[in-house]
């Protein structure tokens, strides 16, 4: 049984962000976890577009090559769109991280095990797809390293953190598209 | 007689059809007509997956030191990628082939919900002049699953009305937010046609 608790780890990856950190949450858990992290209109949360959230980082990286891109997403959103990251790889981006908070479960859907709770390794894919930084963090020991790598090493990075699959409390984002939209283009571009 | 090996004269291939084997139709104006349409415009990111019928403007994309190409390996990723694009300040453009255009539908639904612009420019297959059976039913249905999931079709298949089409897309999806597709018609590319011996 994975230790780690996945709002801490969340709320670790997301602390002391300042202008400089866009944050692309996947659908589900992920966006509760940057939600209850703290509002930022630097933050679009996804409800749907599942696989889309690496690519969606992508683009946002090319964008905003002075500001750090972090992508925060579970295992099920990730294994789809695997494909992502031989292009996200192959691009080479200085300013993107992954982070792949993965409990090995599809936790909207009743908790069904995914590909990574039998045997499948993200990190290890990534890897293998040409990411030049990854790690598997299990425990506590790993996560201050972890966390580090994902604001500060150079991309394309990808930490895998292996959390528990605890119910957490309610933290729910705004989920309508076109504010998440407007606001963060204001807040980084400064026009609508 | 007994060689009865298919002989390539004018090709459009997609990675699904794999290695090239042939030869490319002379190149035709219309496809330089695009590329700068997209820099009058200022598009700075070109997601692409492969199509022969793209790979001059994919070229051209690729060098120009104003915008970045960026090959992906599914279709559905460059509507994300464009939609990150935009979050960041760039605008962008999504060249794929017909056949990958089922691929995009569920991610449309970012588009759609977020009032993200979109421009994709699509070669048809499955239509025109087509040899390939597995071609057709993607092609036939291009059209009426991008308009299922919101997005405006423009269609070419004259060389001359190109650039206006083009334009008239970038300009239109930009200013409105919209989600538009341009269908360059296989009568306008040339059909990939096989011939035996």
């Amino acid at each position: 049984m994975p230790a780690l608790n996945r709002r801490d780890i969340v709320a670790k990856l997301l602390a002391d962000r300042g202008d400089d950190l866009l944050v692309i949450p996947g659908l589900g858990q992920c966006a509760y976890d940057c939600y209850a992290a703290g509002d930022d209109p630097r933050t679009f949360y996804l409800w749907g577009a599942m696989g889309g959230a690496v690519p969606m980082g992508m683009g946002l990286a090319v964008a905003q090559p002075d500001k750090r891109v972090l992508v925060v997403t579970g295992d099920g959103e990730l294994l789809m769109g695997l494909g992502s990251l031989a292009a996200a790889a192959a691009e080479n981006l200085p300013n993107l991280a992954i982070a792949v908070i993965d409990n090995e479960r599809y936790g909207e859907t009743g908790q069904q095990q995914t590909a990574t709770g039998r045997g499948a390794d993200i990190a290890g894919i990534a890897a293998a797809a040409g990411f030049g930084t990854t790690k598997l963090v299990r425990d506590a020991a790993g996560v201050a390293e972890g966390v580090s790598l994902c604001r500060t090493a150079p991309g394309p990075v990808l930490v895998t953190f292996k959390v528990d699959h605890a119910s957490q409390d309610m933290a729910i984002p705004p989920k309508d598209g076109a504010y998440l939209k407007t606001r963060f283009r204001q807040a980084v571009i400064g026009k609508i | 007689m007994s060689d009865r090996s298919l002989r390539p004269l004018c090709l459009q291939t997609h990675p699904s059809d794999g290695p090239n084997q042939g030869t490319y139709a002379p190149m035709s104006e219309w496809r330089d007509d695009i590329f700068e349409c997209l820099r009058e415009a200022g598009v700075r990111q070109v997601a692409y997956v492969p199509d022969a019928g793209h790979a001059r403007l994919i070229t051209r994309c690729q060098e120009a030191n104003d915008m970045r190409a960026l090959s992906l390996t599914t279709e559905e990723d460059g509507v994300a990628l464009l939609a990150g694009a935009w979050l960041g300040g760039d605008k962008g453009v999504l060249l794929m082939q017909s056949s990958g255009v089922g691929n995009t539908i569920n991610m449309l639904s970012l588009i759609k919900n977020c009032q993200f612009p979109l421009v994709t420019l699509v070669t048809m297959r499955g239509e025109w002049g087509e040899f390939n059976t597995w071609q057709v039913p993607m092609g036939q249905s291009t059209q009426a699953h991008f308009e299922l999931s919101g997005v405006i079709c423009y269609r070419c298949d004259k060389p001359e009305d190109v650039a206006e089409t083009v334009a008239s897309a970038l300009r239109f999806a930009y200013y409105t937010n919209s989600a538009v597709a341009v269908l360059l018609g296989q009568r306008l590319i040339g059909a990939k046609i096989f011939a035996e011996d």
